[in-house]
């Protein structure tokens, strides 16, 4: 290892918001060449915060920056990457209908004139020297996302950074493309660059970092060589106390059919096929598991059951208990809801789809409910003492009922959604994405709301993305490749490598035997 | 590089709503006062004795009070019509358009049917006249934006136009007397189509109406489905569709409530105001009562307010104009400049400015 | 037929102008993400400060008018009073945040109230029978035309008979249309408009970049007003005959689906629509005229709807077009 050159030193940062929000409290720590920094936290603990101080986002409230041993005072982005310091958010800075280059030599007035083909060149240069693949010309809409976070890096190479700040980048990413991702990052320490990276994953962290700093409710706790620590010692450290990290899988208890999917297609707006022939049946008291490289149509089919989504070909059938097949295709949404099918989804933005956010909690459960009776007013009287009830049932951080629910943290948008969808006592609960983005408590707390539904009888359908939570909650998982089934398997069998395979292509798991 | 930015902006919590009124009232007061010094480089009087004529002219007689309850009613009522659509994201600034069809709507009933039928029957199909012709012409740029989500603003602002075209047309057709390209008081004699006075004022029933309509339109917008739907659709078409509302629909309906609200509007100013019909009967209150309805915060009971201010300070420049001999527009300058300070005020509403402070150097 | 188009054409495309000026100066100002509804009030105000200004020169000099400075004078007040009014817009809008759409509809009464009122005034001044100003001298040195073009024919007729503000205004079209689509400040431009947050974080200075091109689009909206006056109207002022055209101009911007290239055709065929009712015969019926004057408005409705269901991606208004923007709201 290089000798230990500090290039970023962080003095004593404090930033609020608002009055009462303390997002980083006193927060010293410093970072060397040539290391990879993993910053580790649960939501919420202001990591996030942290770094958009360095990338010129915010503007600490108190306490000093050093680069390269130099105080400085990074007031926007721009001072930011003359500063060498490089930033890849979590929801990327690309304008859609721009190309590649014209995304990466955006702002750099100091290049001189616009030369799209000398950007492409250096572009390619670029590419060639960290074993990166990007086509200068492409247009960003047209991009997967894990070509577009790679234009992302290179943008930010582009700019001479020398300390590389990536927040979660493997959160969108298959197995595969994350130990792509990191093989170009082990490429770029050698070449003697800093980098920092925000994640939640123990095991990335334990794979990709030299080093490990871990904040807690905005203060820093301390750092460990990673080479000296284990998961269960980070994540004591990150959360506080010690917490168990096996999810409970209880044997399911009389599994029926509940809903049937034959032969699906689903087409999007642009005629794309998003769904390719899928069948499969989700039992009562069963979670079947989706896994899938993200935009695998795992969305779509989701969508399709909830009725929220035309249908080209197949069928999607609801069976009740004495075994009566109904068709769901040619329902509204309301007609589906009512027979039992509740769905909570999580699109990226939380707050897009399942709950309005400028809303308070009492209309947002009014959501479901307030179409019930034929007056010709709502009744709020109902979704009120929900609110209550959700509220205290889930042990929801709100100050009381009548707060928009943007304001709220993630975990407890999430609780309020959840809440309010089991609340109808569904028979088939179709989550999406359920906890992406929660830490470590709020993912546990929904990981028991999805298992006493399903003690309960319900026929739970999880789509997820973290293999090793698919792995362990779900009593059977169905794998996506491309909008088609690679494979069905049992929880209890499975292990990742395989589900990894059969992510990105189908039948991967059997042709690797 | 060691420069740090002396002002820093951030987002605040909400204001009590005193502290947030008092922002507001500072706002106008300040307007104010920038007016009056305008006016008193024009016309070179104390600015007291023009403050003085701007009450004057919406107090001075019982007939301005009169006249200004009226105007507010009016004013009211648009834009109680344009709220609905606002609070959906539907920037209809047609409502000109809407109102001068329920205009022409009204008058032709007048004109064609007056004296021939009973007089109620007369008025109550002027009426309807005026809310079908309403709800159509906002019922048209609503069921495309519905379906193709076609931009909105610009298309209730051409249908503006088409409608001003359409009148100027009939104001033809029915001039009279014939050569004077106008077409006069109808039934002047018959008074046929006329609204009735109640306790022997004119004005009355349009400023019952404008009273049971803010109520009304409160009560829809809080305490109904319909409101709920609006709500929900303004904030997330897709929460709206993931939830099974029908999101078309509730476009087409809000739209058409919309315009079937000018529409009555259309038919208090011919039956209750005017008597007659002309392409300036709306008078740029479609684009007023944007204004009105967003500085409301789409809160009935704020409009009421946020009207009486535009009617007010109109009033009062119309006043200022005709006892100092300036001319008209100079009313549209006060208000343009009032609606400035209006909407500037609302950024300290929402956002904080904080002097940062030197930065102290850490304390051994 | 040939010759009735001789005839047109040169009225489609001085009706034309003041639109393709409108256009220009607003698509500039959406590529920042402003939709600057303001835009007729900036057009009047554009239009009476070139009017007050040649007034003073006119009646400070009598005949003697130096031509530089007659056209000098009233350009320089156009351009200064539409750079007030973007200054006023940009700030409420950039600075404070305030409602785009509101702040435009009250720029725009605003702007009328300005036109019209110092019209009036002037006119009050000028102590004339008919309620306008004429200021026929200076509007004879804006419409100097290229010499020999009228002998050329009906090519001549067609391409070469327009007084210099008609070839600035295509001028300026085209060189929007490589500024933005070509260089590096365009680049920078899209991007504000596009994604502020994107653009903040490269490094651009997005409040820089909306003032700017609300600013220069305001003074480039303005010149279509003062081109009304001089070019269109020969120097006649009167309150409100500028009319809707501001208006129409913003429904262009959609028409062209921000691309100010196509503002050159395009405006001048809107020119020629908003004319076409004089050459529809009507006899004495003079209400069937006023029926024909739908046609303009009429066809930016089609085209509205046409461009909404075709709803192609590269055709779309620039993204956060409305939208202010705050850094620390993310």
């Amino acid at each position: 290892m290089n000798e230990k050159i500090p290039v970023l030193q962080l003095r004593h940062i404090t930033k609020r918001f608002g009055d009462k929000v303390i997002a980083n409290d006193d927060v010293s720590m410093d970072a060397y060449k040539g290391e990879i920094l993993a910053l580790l936290g649960e939501n919420g603990s202001g990591k996030t915060t942290l770094m958009n101080m360095l990338s010129g986002i915010y503007f600490p409230d108190e306490g000093e920056i050093f680069v390269n041993g130099k105080a400085v005072s990074i007031n926007d982005p721009r001072d930011a990457f003359d500063l060498g310091i490089g930033m890849i958010h979590q929801h990327f800075k690309l304008i859609d209908v721009m190309s590649a280059a014209e995304n990466i030599t955006l702002g750099l007035s100091k290049e001189g004139k616009l030369n799209l083909k000398q950007t492409a060149q250096k572009i390619n240069e670029i590419c060639e020297k960290y074993g990166f693949e990007v086509d200068p010309n492409q247009k960003i809409y047209n991009m997967s996302v894990s070509q577009k976070q790679t234009v992302e890096i290179v943008k930010v190479l582009y700019r001479g950074a020398d300390i590389l700040i990536l927040d979660e980048p493997t959160a969108v990413l298959t197995p595969q493309e994350t130990d792509k991702l990191f093989k170009v990052l082990r490429n770029m320490k050698e070449d003697g660059k800093t980098i920092i990276i925000i994640t939640h994953k123990m095991h990335e962290v334990l794979d990709i970092s030299d080093r490990v700093a871990i904040l807690r409710k905005g203060k820093y706790i301390c750092d460990y060589e990673t080479k000296q620590t284990s998961a269960q010692i980070l994540t004591d450290a990150m959360v506080g106390h010690t917490v168990s990290l096996n999810i409970e899988r209880p044997e399911p208890v009389n599994p029926k059919i509940r809903i049937s999917v034959q032969n699906l297609t689903i087409r999007d707006k642009d005629g794309i096929v998003k769904i390719d022939d899928v069948s499969f049946d989700a039992y009562s008291g069963e979670v079947l598991g989706i896994a899938g490289i993200a935009g695998s149509g795992q969305k779509e089919l989701l969508e399709a059951i909830a009725g929220l989504q035309p249908v080209e070909k197949g069928t999607i059938e609801y069976v009740d208990e004495d075994g009566f097949r109904e068709n769901l295709l040619g329902k509204d949404p309301m007609e589906i809801a009512n027979m039992g099918v509740s769905l909570s989804f999580v699109p990226e933005d939380r707050l897009g789809m399942g709950l309005v956010g400028n809303m308070d909690l009492t209309d947002n459960m009014m959501l479901r409910s307030f179409r019930k009776g034929k007056s010709i007013f709502a009744d709020r009287k109902t979704p009120h003492d929900l609110a209550e009830h959700v509220v205290e049932e889930l042990d929801v951080n709100t100050p009381n009922v009548a707060t928009p629910v943007r304001k709220l943290s993630g975990g407890n948008v999430q609780k309020i959604l959840v809440g309010r969808e089991i609340a109808n006592a569904p028979k088939v609960l179709l989550t999406a994405y359920a906890v992406r983005g929660l830490d470590i408590n709020s993912s546990y707390t929904i990981y028991d709301l999805i298992n006493k539904q399903k003690k309960s009888g319900v026929a739970v359908v999880y789509v997820g993305e973290d293999l090793d939570v698919l792995l362990e909650l779900c009593d059977k998982i169905l794998v996506l490749c491309g909008g088609k089934v690679s494979g069905l398997i049992y929880g209890k069998d499975a292990d990742k490598a395989t589900v990894g395979l059969m992510m990105t292509k189908v039948g991967g798991g059997d042709a690797d035997e | 590089m060691n420069k740090v930015p002396l002002i820093h902006i951030t987002r605040r919590k909400e204001l009590p709503w005193y502290r947030s009124w008092a922002v507001r009232v500072i706002a106008v007061v300040v307007a104010l006062i920038l007016c009056g010094v305008i006016t008193l480089l024009l016309v070179k009087e104390n600015p007291i004795s023009i403050y003085a004529t701007m009450i004057k002219g919406n107090f001075g007689t019982t007939k301005k009070v009169w006249n200004m309850l009226e105007e507010l009613a009016i004013m009211l009522c648009t834009s109680l019509a344009l709220a609905p659509a606002f609070r959906m994201k539907f920037w209809n600034l047609g409502g000109d358009g809407q109102v001068l069809m329920g205009c022409l709507g009204s008058a032709a009933v007048m004109i064609l049917l007056g004296g021939k039928l009973p007089n109620i029957v007369v008025v109550l199909l002027m009426l309807v006249a005026a809310i079908v012709a309403g709800t159509i012409w906002a019922g048209i740029p609503g069921f495309f934006k519905a379906r193709f989500n076609t931009n909105e603003t610009l298309f209730t602002l051409m249908m503006n136009y088409i409608a001003t075209q359409i009148v100027a047309f009939f104001v033809v057709v029915w001039e009279n007397p014939k050569g004077s390209s106008n077409v006069g008081i109808i039934n002047q004699a018959s008074r046929a189509g006329w609204l009735p006075t109640i306790f022997n004022q004119k004005y009355m029933i349009i400023i019952i109406v404008a009273v049971l309509l803010t109520a009304a339109i409160y009560v829809y917008m809080k305490y109904t489905k319909h409101g709920y739907e609006i709500s929900v659709v303004g904030e997330s078409e897709s929460t709206a569709k993931y939830i099974g509302i029908k999101v078309r629909k509730v476009i087409l309906r809000t739209a058409a409530l919309s315009g079937a609200i000018c529409g009555l509007v259309g038919f208090l100013l011919v039956g209750g105001v005017s008597h007659t019909l002309t392409t300036s009967l709306s008078a740029g209150r479609g684009f007023t009562g944007v204004m009105v309805a967003w500085l409301g915060k789409f809160n009935p009971f704020f409009m009421i307010l946020t009207s009486f201010i535009l009617v007010f300070l109109d009033k009062g420049a119309k006043e200022i104009t005709t006892i100092f001999g300036l001319n008209d527009s100079f009313g549209s300058i006060l208000t343009g400049l009032i609606l400035f300070f209006i909407i500037g005020c609302e950024f300290f509403l929402n956002y904080q400015i904080s002097f940062r402070k030197k930065q102290n150097k850490e304390v051994a | 037929m040939f010759n009735f188009l001789v005839q047109f054409i040169p009225r489609a495309v001085v009706q034309g102008v003041p639109l393709m000026y409108g256009c220009v100066g607003e698509t500039i100002t959406e590529k920042s993400g402003n939709l600057n509804l303001g835009t007729p009030g900036i057009m009047y105000v554009g239009g009476i400060c070139g009017v007050i200004g040649a007034f003073f020169y006119e009646n400070a000099v009598g005949n003697n008018m130096n031509p530089f400075l007659g056209v000098f004078i009233p350009l320089m007040c156009t351009l200064i009073g539409s750079l007030l009014m973007g200054l006023i817009y940009s700030f409420l809008t950039v600075t404070l945040r305030a409602n785009q759409n509101v702040t435009g509809l009250a720029l725009t009464t605003f702007g009328i109230g300005i036109g019209n009122f110092f019209g009036g005034s002037l006119i009050k001044i000028s102590g004339a029978d008919v309620p306008s100003i004429v200021l026929s001298r200076t509007s004879k040195l804006f419409s100097a035309t290229i010499p020999g073009a009228s002998k050329l024919g009906a090519i001549g007729e067609v391409l070469f008979s327009y007084s210099t503000m008609v070839y600035v205004a295509i001028l300026f079209a085209i060189l929007a249309a490589l500024i933005i689509s070509k260089t590096r400040v365009g680049l920078n431009l899209r991007s504000v408009g596009e994604s502020p947050a994107t653009a903040d974080a490269a490094g651009i200075n997005v409040e820089k970049y909306k003032y700017f091109a609300t600013c220069i689009g305001a003074m480039v909206s303005g010149l279509g007003g003062l081109f009304y006056v001089m070019g269109y109207a020969s120097g006649i002022w009167s309150n409100d005959a500028f009319g809707d055209r501001g208006w129409l101009a913003l429904a262009l911007v959609i028409f062209t689906i921000w691309r100010p290239g196509h503002s050159i055709w395009a405006s001048i065929i809107f020119g020629g629509l908003f004319i076409l009712h004089n050459y529809i015969p009507t006899g004495v019926n003079l209400a069937n005229k006023e029926l024909y004057k739908i046609i303009p408005y009429l066809a930016t409705i089609i085209i509205l709807i046409i461009t909404s269901v075709r709803n192609k991606r590269e055709n779309q208004p620039p993204e956060s077009l409305g939208l202010s923007y705050f850094r620390e709201d993310r």
